[in-house]
Protein backbone atom coordinates (compact mmCIF):
# COMPACT_ATOMS: atom_id res chain seq x y z
CA UNK A 1 0.00 0.00 0.00
CA UNK A 2 1.47 3.26 -0.81
CA UNK A 3 0.41 6.63 0.82
CA UNK A 4 0.85 10.41 -0.15
CA UNK A 5 4.32 10.07 2.04
CA UNK A 6 5.90 7.42 -0.48
CA UNK A 7 5.95 10.96 -2.33
CA UNK A 8 9.53 12.07 -2.08
CA UNK A 9 10.26 15.54 -0.01
CA UNK A 10 10.66 17.65 -2.91
CA UNK A 11 7.60 16.87 -4.22
CA UNK A 12 5.14 17.14 -0.75
CA UNK A 13 7.23 20.49 -0.45
CA UNK A 14 6.20 21.71 -3.95
CA UNK A 15 2.53 20.90 -3.23
CA UNK A 16 2.13 22.40 -0.29
CA UNK A 17 3.55 25.58 -1.78
CA UNK A 18 1.23 25.18 -4.57
CA UNK A 19 -1.77 24.55 -2.08
CA UNK A 20 -2.83 20.89 -3.85
CA UNK A 21 -2.08 19.33 -0.35
CA UNK A 22 -2.12 20.92 3.12
CA UNK A 23 0.40 20.60 5.78
CA UNK A 24 -2.31 19.77 8.10
CA UNK A 25 -3.22 16.55 5.84
CA UNK A 26 0.50 15.73 5.71
CA UNK A 27 0.59 15.76 9.09
CA UNK A 28 -2.42 13.59 9.55
CA UNK A 29 -1.28 11.06 7.20
CA UNK A 30 2.01 10.47 9.19
CA UNK A 31 0.45 11.07 12.58
CA UNK A 32 -1.60 8.26 11.35
CA UNK A 33 1.16 6.08 10.06
CA UNK A 34 2.77 6.65 13.34
CA UNK A 35 0.01 4.84 15.17
CA UNK A 36 -0.43 2.11 12.73
CA UNK A 37 3.47 1.67 13.17
CA UNK A 38 3.10 1.67 17.24
CA UNK A 39 4.89 -2.04 17.18
CA UNK A 40 8.06 -0.67 15.31
CA UNK A 41 9.03 0.79 18.39
CA UNK A 42 10.16 3.69 16.11
CA UNK A 43 9.65 6.94 18.65
CA UNK A 44 9.46 7.66 22.03
CA UNK A 45 7.41 10.99 22.18
CA UNK A 46 4.85 12.10 19.30
CA UNK A 47 3.96 16.21 19.51
CA UNK A 48 0.23 15.65 17.68
CA UNK A 49 -0.49 18.73 19.12
CA UNK A 50 2.33 20.79 18.38
CA UNK A 51 2.47 18.89 14.67
CA UNK A 52 -1.20 19.69 14.09
CA UNK A 53 -0.89 23.43 15.33
CA UNK A 54 2.68 24.00 13.25
CA UNK A 55 0.38 22.23 10.34
CA UNK A 56 -2.51 24.65 10.11
CA UNK A 57 -0.18 28.03 10.90
CA UNK A 58 1.89 26.78 7.41
CA UNK A 59 -1.74 26.48 5.93
CA UNK A 60 -2.99 29.89 7.42
CA UNK A 61 0.59 30.97 5.58
CA UNK A 62 -0.48 30.25 2.33
CA UNK A 63 -3.92 31.32 2.14
CA UNK A 64 -2.30 34.71 3.30
CA UNK A 65 -0.23 34.98 0.16
CA UNK A 66 3.13 34.43 1.90
CA UNK A 67 5.89 32.20 1.03
CA UNK A 68 6.56 29.09 2.45
CA UNK A 69 10.09 27.40 3.35
CA UNK A 70 11.62 24.75 0.98
CA UNK A 71 10.34 22.09 3.48
CA UNK A 72 6.59 23.50 3.74
CA UNK A 73 4.63 21.03 5.59
CA UNK A 74 6.87 18.07 5.51
CA UNK A 75 6.35 15.92 8.47
CA UNK A 76 9.83 14.99 10.21
CA UNK A 77 11.29 12.87 12.88
CA UNK A 78 14.11 14.30 15.46
CA UNK A 79 16.32 11.80 16.76
CA UNK A 80 15.73 11.90 20.42
CA UNK A 81 19.35 13.60 20.97
CA UNK A 82 18.94 16.56 19.66
CA UNK A 83 16.81 19.30 22.12
CA UNK A 84 13.26 20.52 21.31
CA UNK A 85 11.99 23.20 23.33
CA UNK A 86 8.87 21.90 23.22
CA UNK A 87 9.04 18.40 23.58
CA UNK A 88 10.73 16.24 26.01
CA UNK A 89 14.69 14.72 24.70
CA UNK A 90 15.67 11.87 26.64
CA UNK A 91 18.64 10.89 24.67
CA UNK A 92 16.70 6.90 25.30
CA UNK A 93 18.19 7.47 29.01
CA UNK A 94 16.86 7.06 32.19
CA UNK A 95 18.57 9.49 33.09
CA UNK A 96 16.79 12.03 31.55
CA UNK A 97 13.84 11.27 32.80
CA UNK A 98 12.20 12.71 35.81
CA UNK A 99 12.42 10.53 39.40
CA UNK A 100 9.14 9.53 40.56
CA UNK A 101 8.92 7.72 43.65
CA UNK A 102 12.87 7.56 44.00
CA UNK A 103 13.04 5.73 40.20
CA UNK A 104 13.44 6.98 36.57
CA UNK A 105 9.91 7.56 35.17
CA UNK A 106 8.72 7.36 31.21
CA UNK A 107 10.13 9.45 28.23
CA UNK A 108 6.64 11.53 28.52
CA UNK A 109 8.38 12.67 31.43
CA UNK A 110 11.85 13.32 30.16
CA UNK A 111 13.79 16.69 30.23
CA UNK A 112 12.15 19.59 28.95
CA UNK A 113 15.19 21.74 26.90
CA UNK A 114 15.23 25.59 27.43
CA UNK A 115 16.14 25.46 23.53
CA UNK A 116 15.79 24.09 20.18
CA UNK A 117 19.12 22.41 18.40
CA UNK A 118 20.08 24.78 15.56
CA UNK A 119 19.18 21.87 13.51
CA UNK A 120 16.09 21.82 14.81
CA UNK A 121 15.51 25.35 14.66
CA UNK A 122 16.44 25.84 10.69
CA UNK A 123 14.37 22.82 10.39
CA UNK A 124 11.43 24.98 11.83
CA UNK A 125 12.28 28.07 9.79
CA UNK A 126 12.31 26.02 6.74
CA UNK A 127 8.44 25.23 7.08
CA UNK A 128 8.61 21.21 8.12
CA UNK A 129 6.24 19.89 10.80
CA UNK A 130 8.26 17.88 13.64
CA UNK A 131 5.89 15.30 14.65
CA UNK A 132 8.18 13.53 17.24
CA UNK A 133 11.46 11.93 18.60
CA UNK A 134 12.46 8.97 17.74
CA UNK A 135 14.25 6.18 19.59
CA UNK A 136 17.97 5.54 19.26
CA UNK A 137 20.50 3.25 21.55
CA UNK A 138 20.66 5.53 24.71
CA UNK A 139 23.27 8.46 23.91
CA UNK A 140 23.71 6.90 20.73
CA UNK A 141 26.14 4.23 21.61
CA UNK A 142 25.24 1.19 19.68
CA UNK A 143 24.14 -0.12 16.24
CA UNK A 144 21.02 -1.49 16.79
CA UNK A 145 18.99 0.53 19.01
CA UNK A 146 18.91 -2.00 21.66
CA UNK A 147 20.60 -0.01 23.79
CA UNK A 148 17.39 1.88 24.27
CA UNK A 149 16.17 1.95 27.85
CA UNK A 150 12.59 1.96 26.04
CA UNK A 151 12.92 -0.53 24.30
CA UNK A 152 14.19 -1.92 20.77
CA UNK A 153 13.30 -0.31 17.72
CA UNK A 154 12.50 -2.87 14.66
CA UNK A 155 13.10 -3.23 11.12
CA UNK A 156 10.08 -2.75 9.27
CA UNK A 157 11.65 -5.58 6.56
CA UNK A 158 11.58 -7.98 9.38
CA UNK A 159 10.30 -6.93 13.04
CA UNK A 160 12.47 -9.61 13.72
CA UNK A 161 15.21 -7.68 13.06
CA UNK A 162 17.38 -4.45 14.14
CA UNK A 163 16.78 -1.73 12.00
CA UNK A 164 20.49 -0.66 13.16
CA UNK A 165 21.21 1.90 15.12
CA UNK A 166 21.93 4.47 16.99
CA UNK A 167 19.57 6.62 14.80
CA UNK A 168 17.33 3.14 14.30
CA UNK A 169 14.44 5.24 14.84
CA UNK A 170 14.81 7.87 12.53
CA UNK A 171 15.52 5.40 9.95
CA UNK A 172 12.43 3.15 10.36
CA UNK A 173 10.02 6.65 10.30
CA UNK A 174 11.31 7.40 6.83
CA UNK A 175 11.59 3.25 5.78
CA UNK A 176 8.56 2.77 6.87
CA UNK A 177 6.97 6.31 5.59
CA UNK A 178 6.07 7.86 8.54
CA UNK A 179 7.66 10.79 7.83
CA UNK A 180 9.50 10.96 4.61
CA UNK A 181 12.53 12.23 6.23
CA UNK A 182 13.98 12.67 9.90
CA UNK A 183 16.86 13.61 11.52
CA UNK A 184 19.93 11.51 13.03
CA UNK A 185 23.29 12.06 14.42
CA UNK A 186 26.15 9.69 13.33
CA UNK A 187 29.01 9.57 15.35
CA UNK A 188 30.50 6.38 13.84
CA UNK A 189 27.66 5.03 11.37
CA UNK A 190 25.03 5.66 13.20
CA UNK A 191 23.15 7.66 10.31
CA UNK A 192 24.76 5.24 7.49
CA UNK A 193 24.22 2.28 9.05
CA UNK A 194 20.61 2.35 9.91
CA UNK A 195 19.96 3.70 6.77
CA UNK A 196 21.58 0.51 4.46
CA UNK A 197 19.39 -1.71 7.00
CA UNK A 198 16.42 -0.38 6.57
CA UNK A 199 16.85 0.22 2.82
CA UNK A 200 16.47 4.40 2.86
CA UNK A 201 19.12 7.24 2.04
CA UNK A 202 21.48 8.53 5.11
CA UNK A 203 23.94 11.04 5.18
CA UNK A 204 26.56 12.10 7.45
CA UNK A 205 28.35 15.33 6.81
CA UNK A 206 31.74 16.71 6.78
CA UNK A 207 32.72 17.34 10.50
CA UNK A 208 31.98 20.85 10.84
CA UNK A 209 28.97 20.68 8.01
CA UNK A 210 26.10 20.74 10.33
CA UNK A 211 26.21 23.06 14.14
CA UNK A 212 25.98 20.54 16.86
CA UNK A 213 24.54 22.70 19.12
CA UNK A 214 21.74 21.41 20.95
CA UNK A 215 22.84 17.64 19.94
CA UNK A 216 23.38 16.15 23.32
CA UNK A 217 27.15 15.31 22.92
CA UNK A 218 28.53 11.73 23.07
CA UNK A 219 32.07 12.03 21.23
CA UNK A 220 32.48 15.64 20.48
CA UNK A 221 35.01 15.53 17.38
CA UNK A 222 33.07 12.42 16.02
CA UNK A 223 29.38 13.75 16.55
CA UNK A 224 27.67 15.34 13.06
CA UNK A 225 23.72 16.02 12.55
CA UNK A 226 22.43 14.61 9.53
CA UNK A 227 19.19 13.61 7.11
CA UNK A 228 17.97 10.35 6.10
CA UNK A 229 15.05 10.55 3.61
CA UNK A 230 13.49 8.37 1.18
CA UNK A 231 15.05 9.58 -1.60
CA UNK A 232 18.57 11.29 -2.71
CA UNK A 233 17.22 14.58 -3.44
CA UNK A 234 15.08 14.72 -0.23
CA UNK A 235 18.35 13.89 1.78
CA UNK A 236 19.96 16.80 -0.18
CA UNK A 237 17.27 19.59 0.58
CA UNK A 238 17.15 18.21 4.45
CA UNK A 239 21.30 18.94 4.30
CA UNK A 240 21.25 22.40 2.51
CA UNK A 241 18.59 23.43 5.31
CA UNK A 242 20.60 21.90 7.84
CA UNK A 243 24.11 23.05 7.03
CA UNK A 244 26.08 26.04 7.35
CA UNK A 245 28.00 28.25 10.15
CA UNK A 246 26.20 28.63 13.84
CA UNK A 247 27.87 31.18 16.19
CA UNK A 248 26.84 28.75 18.77
CA UNK A 249 29.23 25.63 17.66
CA UNK A 250 32.50 27.17 17.02
CA UNK A 251 33.76 24.03 15.41
CA UNK A 252 30.33 24.66 12.65
CA UNK A 253 32.56 25.67 9.22
CA UNK A 254 32.70 29.22 8.34
CA UNK A 255 32.10 27.72 4.30
CA UNK A 256 29.13 28.27 2.27
CA UNK A 257 26.49 25.62 1.83
CA UNK A 258 26.17 23.94 -1.79
CA UNK A 259 23.61 23.85 -3.70
CA UNK A 260 22.82 19.96 -3.39
CA UNK A 261 20.01 19.83 -5.33
CA UNK A 262 21.73 20.96 -8.03
CA UNK A 263 24.32 18.47 -7.79
CA UNK A 264 21.68 15.79 -8.44
CA UNK A 265 21.04 16.39 -11.77
CA UNK A 266 25.31 16.20 -12.29
CA UNK A 267 26.41 13.86 -14.80
CA UNK A 268 28.70 11.56 -13.47
CA UNK A 269 30.82 10.50 -16.61
CA UNK A 270 34.29 11.16 -15.39
CA UNK A 271 34.47 10.99 -12.38
CA UNK A 272 36.60 8.66 -10.36
CA UNK A 273 35.44 5.85 -7.97
CA UNK A 274 38.24 4.26 -5.77
CA UNK A 275 36.98 0.73 -4.51
CA UNK A 276 39.34 -0.21 -1.73
CA UNK A 277 40.10 -3.73 -1.39
CA UNK A 278 40.19 -3.67 2.74
CA UNK A 279 36.50 -3.46 2.80
CA UNK A 280 35.95 -6.62 0.40
CA UNK A 281 37.42 -9.19 2.76
CA UNK A 282 36.63 -11.88 5.25
CA UNK A 283 33.81 -10.99 6.69
CA UNK A 284 31.61 -9.20 4.48
CA UNK A 285 28.33 -11.33 3.69
CA UNK A 286 28.23 -12.45 -0.44
CA UNK A 287 25.06 -11.02 -1.28
CA UNK A 288 25.98 -7.69 0.10
CA UNK A 289 29.13 -7.48 -1.89
CA UNK A 290 27.23 -8.85 -4.92
CA UNK A 291 24.78 -6.16 -4.49
CA UNK A 292 27.41 -3.50 -3.85
CA UNK A 293 29.71 -4.38 -6.93
CA UNK A 294 26.49 -4.46 -9.15
CA UNK A 295 26.19 -0.76 -7.77
CA UNK A 296 29.62 -0.06 -8.87
CA UNK A 297 29.40 -1.55 -12.49
CA UNK A 298 26.32 -0.08 -12.75
CA UNK A 299 28.42 3.65 -12.28
CA UNK A 300 31.50 2.18 -14.20
CA UNK A 301 29.10 2.08 -17.05
CA UNK A 302 27.84 5.87 -16.58
CA UNK A 303 31.03 6.93 -17.40
CA UNK A 304 32.94 6.76 -13.71
CA UNK A 305 36.14 5.54 -14.28
CA UNK A 306 36.78 2.89 -11.22
CA UNK A 307 40.03 1.86 -9.86
CA UNK A 308 41.64 0.32 -7.06
CA UNK A 309 43.03 1.96 -3.93
CA UNK A 310 44.43 1.40 -0.71
CA UNK A 311 43.16 1.93 2.83
CA UNK A 312 45.47 0.05 4.63
CA UNK A 313 44.77 1.06 8.73
CA UNK A 314 41.43 0.06 8.29
CA UNK A 315 41.47 -2.92 10.13
CA UNK A 316 42.19 -0.69 12.83
CA UNK A 317 39.37 1.79 13.07
CA UNK A 318 37.59 0.19 15.15
CA UNK A 319 40.00 -0.12 18.23
CA UNK A 320 41.11 3.37 17.39
CA UNK A 321 37.62 4.40 17.56
CA UNK A 322 36.56 2.85 20.93
CA UNK A 323 39.32 4.34 22.18
CA UNK A 324 38.89 7.91 21.29
CA UNK A 325 35.21 7.72 21.22
CA UNK A 326 34.76 6.00 24.84
CA UNK A 327 37.31 8.47 26.38
CA UNK A 328 35.55 11.78 25.09
CA UNK A 329 31.94 10.02 26.33
CA UNK A 330 33.51 9.89 29.54
CA UNK A 331 34.20 13.17 29.78
CA UNK A 332 30.98 14.26 28.11
CA UNK A 333 28.46 12.62 30.24
CA UNK A 334 30.06 13.34 33.10
CA UNK A 335 27.42 16.38 33.26
CA UNK A 336 24.67 13.78 34.07
CA UNK A 337 25.17 14.18 37.57
CA UNK A 338 21.44 14.62 39.37
CA UNK A 339 22.23 18.24 40.03
CA UNK A 340 20.79 20.39 37.14
CA UNK A 341 18.18 17.99 35.07
CA UNK A 342 16.62 14.74 34.66
CA UNK A 343 17.15 11.95 37.23
CA UNK A 344 18.35 12.08 41.10
CA UNK A 345 18.60 9.48 43.33
CA UNK A 346 19.46 10.65 46.92
CA UNK A 347 20.26 7.34 49.08
CA UNK A 348 18.99 7.91 52.81
CA UNK A 349 21.69 10.05 54.69
CA UNK A 350 23.91 10.41 51.63
CA UNK A 351 26.17 12.90 51.02
CA UNK A 352 26.60 14.41 47.36
CA UNK A 353 28.86 11.60 46.48
CA UNK A 354 26.43 8.79 47.35
CA UNK A 355 24.09 10.93 45.30
CA UNK A 356 26.24 11.17 42.14
CA UNK A 357 26.95 7.56 42.65
CA UNK A 358 23.05 6.64 43.03
CA UNK A 359 21.87 8.63 40.17
CA UNK A 360 24.36 7.52 37.41
CA UNK A 361 23.90 3.61 38.95
CA UNK A 362 20.29 3.81 38.16
CA UNK A 363 20.03 6.04 35.39
CA UNK A 364 22.83 4.48 33.26
CA UNK A 365 22.39 1.64 30.95
CA UNK A 366 24.57 -1.35 30.71
CA UNK A 367 26.60 -0.22 27.10
CA UNK A 368 26.76 3.38 28.42
CA UNK A 369 28.28 2.27 31.99
CA UNK A 370 31.00 0.38 29.74
CA UNK A 371 31.60 2.90 27.61
CA UNK A 372 32.42 5.39 30.27
CA UNK A 373 34.70 2.95 32.32
CA UNK A 374 36.62 1.96 28.82
CA UNK A 375 36.81 5.63 28.54
CA UNK A 376 38.14 6.63 32.04
CA UNK A 377 40.03 4.00 32.00
CA UNK A 378 42.22 4.69 28.49
CA UNK A 379 42.77 8.19 29.99
CA UNK A 380 43.53 7.31 33.53
CA UNK A 381 47.32 7.68 34.73
CA UNK A 382 49.52 5.36 33.68
CA UNK A 383 47.15 4.09 30.41
CA UNK A 384 47.03 7.35 28.68
CA UNK A 385 50.23 6.92 26.71
CA UNK A 386 49.49 3.45 25.86
CA UNK A 387 45.95 3.60 24.52
CA UNK A 388 44.81 7.44 24.12
CA UNK A 389 48.16 8.83 23.01
CA UNK A 390 48.30 5.86 20.38
CA UNK A 391 45.20 6.03 19.57
CA UNK A 392 45.18 9.86 18.25
CA UNK A 393 48.27 8.44 16.35
CA UNK A 394 46.31 5.63 14.99
CA UNK A 395 43.71 8.43 13.98
CA UNK A 396 46.70 10.74 12.04
CA UNK A 397 47.34 7.69 9.94
CA UNK A 398 43.79 6.51 9.25
CA UNK A 399 43.31 10.10 8.25
CA UNK A 400 46.20 10.11 5.98
CA UNK A 401 44.73 6.91 4.26
CA UNK A 402 41.78 8.87 3.27
CA UNK A 403 43.86 11.72 1.81
CA UNK A 404 46.51 9.56 -0.37
CA UNK A 405 43.48 8.24 -1.93
CA UNK A 406 41.64 11.00 -2.65
CA UNK A 407 44.79 12.48 -4.18
CA UNK A 408 43.77 9.90 -7.13
CA UNK A 409 39.73 9.45 -7.01
CA UNK A 410 37.13 11.63 -6.46
CA UNK A 411 34.75 8.91 -4.16
CA UNK A 412 35.18 6.10 -2.66
CA UNK A 413 32.47 2.96 -3.07
CA UNK A 414 32.18 0.28 -0.22
CA UNK A 415 29.72 -1.45 1.40
CA UNK A 416 28.06 0.41 4.30
CA UNK A 417 27.43 -2.51 6.67
CA UNK A 418 29.62 -5.71 6.11
CA UNK A 419 26.14 -7.74 6.61
CA UNK A 420 22.56 -6.92 6.11
CA UNK A 421 20.17 -6.57 9.47
CA UNK A 422 20.62 -8.79 12.03
CA UNK A 423 18.54 -10.48 14.61
CA UNK A 424 17.59 -8.71 17.64
CA UNK A 425 19.28 -10.21 20.60
CA UNK A 426 22.29 -12.09 17.92
CA UNK A 427 24.77 -9.44 19.27
CA UNK A 428 23.61 -8.19 22.81
CA UNK A 429 25.79 -10.27 24.24
CA UNK A 430 28.99 -9.39 22.83
CA UNK A 431 29.98 -6.09 22.52
CA UNK A 432 32.91 -6.70 20.49
CA UNK A 433 30.86 -7.96 18.30
CA UNK A 434 28.63 -5.38 17.72
CA UNK A 435 31.61 -3.15 17.56
CA UNK A 436 33.02 -5.36 14.51
CA UNK A 437 30.08 -4.79 12.65
CA UNK A 438 31.06 -0.78 12.53
CA UNK A 439 33.93 -1.59 10.86
CA UNK A 440 33.02 0.53 7.41
CA UNK A 441 31.99 3.48 8.61
CA UNK A 442 34.45 4.17 11.88
CA UNK A 443 37.38 5.42 9.92
CA UNK A 444 35.48 8.13 7.83
CA UNK A 445 34.34 8.97 11.15
CA UNK A 446 37.64 9.42 12.50
CA UNK A 447 38.75 11.13 9.48
CA UNK A 448 35.57 14.03 9.37
CA UNK A 449 34.72 13.13 5.81
CA UNK A 450 31.81 13.19 3.87
CA UNK A 451 29.59 9.69 3.42
CA UNK A 452 26.44 8.74 2.49
CA UNK A 453 24.45 5.81 2.26
CA UNK A 454 22.02 4.66 -0.72
CA UNK A 455 19.95 1.75 -0.93
CA UNK A 456 21.53 -0.75 -3.88
CA UNK A 457 19.38 -4.20 -4.53
CA UNK A 458 18.26 -6.07 -1.67
CA UNK A 459 19.56 -9.27 -0.53
CA UNK A 460 17.37 -12.16 -2.03
CA UNK A 461 15.25 -14.33 0.30
CA UNK A 462 16.64 -17.80 1.23
CA UNK A 463 17.40 -20.31 4.39
CA UNK A 464 14.47 -18.44 6.30
CA UNK A 465 16.67 -15.19 5.85
CA UNK A 466 13.69 -12.64 3.94
CA UNK A 467 14.57 -9.86 1.66
CA UNK A 468 16.45 -7.30 3.27
CA UNK A 469 18.24 -3.98 2.28
CA UNK A 470 21.94 -3.11 0.99
CA UNK A 471 23.54 -0.07 1.34
CA UNK A 472 25.92 1.56 -0.91
CA UNK A 473 28.53 3.83 0.57
CA UNK A 474 30.24 6.69 -1.10
CA UNK A 475 32.58 8.58 0.77
CA UNK A 476 34.50 11.84 -0.32
CA UNK A 477 36.65 14.64 1.02
CA UNK A 478 35.88 16.82 3.57
CA UNK A 479 32.65 19.51 2.30
CA UNK A 480 32.66 17.14 -0.73
CA UNK A 481 28.82 16.39 -0.39
CA UNK A 482 27.94 17.69 -3.46
CA UNK A 483 29.81 14.80 -5.40
CA UNK A 484 28.18 12.43 -2.83
CA UNK A 485 24.89 13.78 -4.32
CA UNK A 486 25.57 13.66 -7.57
CA UNK A 487 27.10 9.99 -7.66
CA UNK A 488 23.79 8.82 -5.25
CA UNK A 489 21.25 10.40 -7.54
CA UNK A 490 23.07 8.60 -10.86
CA UNK A 491 23.27 5.63 -8.83
CA UNK A 492 19.30 5.85 -7.40
CA UNK A 493 17.81 6.87 -11.07
CA UNK A 494 19.78 3.78 -12.58
CA UNK A 495 18.87 1.34 -9.80
CA UNK A 496 14.97 0.94 -9.41
CA UNK A 497 15.72 -1.41 -6.52
CA UNK A 498 13.04 -1.88 -4.26
CA UNK A 499 13.39 0.51 -1.36
CA UNK A 500 9.97 -0.05 0.44
CA UNK A 501 9.63 -2.98 3.24
CA UNK A 502 7.18 -5.28 2.59
CA UNK A 503 3.13 -4.71 4.08
CA UNK A 504 3.03 -6.15 7.21
CA UNK B 1 44.35 -8.15 32.25
CA UNK B 2 42.16 -6.01 33.81
CA UNK B 3 41.69 -6.30 37.69
CA UNK B 4 38.62 -6.29 40.08
CA UNK B 5 40.78 -3.33 41.69
CA UNK B 6 41.18 -1.94 38.24
CA UNK B 7 37.03 -2.25 37.90
CA UNK B 8 36.45 -0.49 41.11
CA UNK B 9 39.08 1.86 40.67
CA UNK B 10 37.87 3.47 37.17
CA UNK B 11 34.16 3.50 38.60
CA UNK B 12 35.42 5.35 41.70
CA UNK B 13 36.86 7.90 39.37
CA UNK B 14 33.86 8.06 36.85
CA UNK B 15 31.24 8.52 39.85
CA UNK B 16 29.56 5.12 39.35
CA UNK B 17 28.35 2.25 41.76
CA UNK B 18 27.98 -0.90 40.22
CA UNK B 19 26.42 -3.85 41.79
CA UNK B 20 28.04 -6.86 42.30
CA UNK B 21 26.38 -8.66 39.31
CA UNK B 22 27.87 -5.59 37.32
CA UNK B 23 31.59 -5.41 38.34
CA UNK B 24 32.03 -9.39 37.75
CA UNK B 25 30.28 -8.57 33.97
CA UNK B 26 32.39 -5.61 33.54
CA UNK B 27 35.52 -7.29 34.28
CA UNK B 28 34.63 -9.69 31.75
CA UNK B 29 33.60 -7.21 28.91
CA UNK B 30 36.35 -4.45 29.47
CA UNK B 31 39.15 -7.82 29.69
CA UNK B 32 37.95 -8.55 25.95
CA UNK B 33 37.94 -5.46 24.83
CA UNK B 34 41.08 -4.25 25.91
CA UNK B 35 42.47 -7.31 24.89
CA UNK B 36 40.97 -6.26 21.45
CA UNK B 37 42.10 -2.52 21.22
CA UNK B 38 45.80 -3.28 22.10
CA UNK B 39 46.11 -4.73 18.96
CA UNK B 40 46.90 -0.94 18.29
CA UNK B 41 50.30 -1.22 19.82
CA UNK B 42 52.00 -3.15 16.58
CA UNK B 43 51.30 -0.44 14.21
CA UNK B 44 54.96 1.68 14.30
CA UNK B 45 53.53 5.54 15.29
CA UNK B 46 56.58 7.12 15.91
CA UNK B 47 57.00 10.52 13.90
CA UNK B 48 53.31 10.57 13.76
CA UNK B 49 51.44 13.15 15.52
CA UNK B 50 48.46 12.66 17.30
CA UNK B 51 45.69 14.25 15.85
CA UNK B 52 44.58 16.96 17.82
CA UNK B 53 41.41 18.16 16.18
CA UNK B 54 39.83 17.41 13.22
CA UNK B 55 38.66 19.69 10.01
CA UNK B 56 38.75 22.77 12.20
CA UNK B 57 41.25 25.61 10.37
CA UNK B 58 41.07 28.22 13.41
CA UNK B 59 38.61 28.84 16.20
CA UNK B 60 36.61 31.93 14.93
CA UNK B 61 36.71 34.85 17.11
CA UNK B 62 33.00 36.25 17.97
CA UNK B 63 32.75 40.02 18.86
CA UNK B 64 33.25 40.67 22.57
CA UNK B 65 29.80 41.48 23.10
CA UNK B 66 26.94 40.48 25.89
CA UNK B 67 24.26 38.69 24.88
CA UNK B 68 21.57 37.21 26.38
CA UNK B 69 21.74 34.46 28.86
CA UNK B 70 19.40 31.93 30.16
CA UNK B 71 17.31 33.02 32.55
CA UNK B 72 17.75 32.25 36.34
CA UNK B 73 14.65 30.56 36.28
CA UNK B 74 14.48 28.84 33.21
CA UNK B 75 18.01 27.44 33.90
CA UNK B 76 16.49 25.94 37.11
CA UNK B 77 12.99 24.79 35.52
CA UNK B 78 14.01 21.58 35.36
CA UNK B 79 16.11 20.77 38.29
CA UNK B 80 15.05 18.01 40.46
CA UNK B 81 15.76 20.05 43.42
CA UNK B 82 16.30 23.85 43.78
CA UNK B 83 16.37 26.74 46.29
CA UNK B 84 15.23 29.43 44.16
CA UNK B 85 18.43 31.36 43.44
CA UNK B 86 20.31 27.62 42.70
CA UNK B 87 20.73 24.38 42.60
CA UNK B 88 19.97 22.33 45.90
CA UNK B 89 22.11 19.49 46.47
CA UNK B 90 23.07 17.37 49.65
CA UNK B 91 25.45 18.59 52.24
CA UNK B 92 29.15 18.09 51.55
CA UNK B 93 31.10 19.73 53.64
CA UNK B 94 30.90 19.54 57.59
CA UNK B 95 29.46 22.78 59.53
CA UNK B 96 31.83 23.82 61.74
Amino acid sequence: MTGVLDLPITDLAERVRAGEISAEELAKESLSAIERGRDLNAFLNVSADAALEAARGIDARRRGGKSLGPLAGVPIAIKDVLCTYDAPTTCASKILTRAENGAPSSPAKGWRPPYDATAVARLRAADAVLVGKTNMDEFAMGSSTENSAFGPAKNPWDPRRTPGGSSGGSAVAVAARMTPGSLGTDTGGSIRQPAALTGVVGVKPSYGRVSRYGAVAFASSLDQIGPFASDVRGAARLLRVIAGHDPHDSTSAQLPVDDYEAACDRPVKGLRLGVPAEYFEKGLDPDVASSVHHAIAALEKEGCVVKPVNLPHTRYGVACYYIVATAEASSNLARFDGVRFGLRVEPPRGDLQAMYGATRESGFGPEVKRRILLGTYVLSAGYYDAYYRQAQKIRTLVKQDFDRAFAEVDAITAPTSPTPAFELGERVEDPLAMYLGDIYTLPASLAGIAGISVPCAPTPAKNGRPELPVGLQLLGPAFAEARLFQLAACWEALSRVRTRPPAP
Amino acid sequence: MITRKDVLHVARLARLELSEAEIERMIQDLGKILEYIAELNQVDTSGVAPTAHIAVEAAPFRADAIVPGLAAETALAEAPRHGGSGFAVPAFVEEG
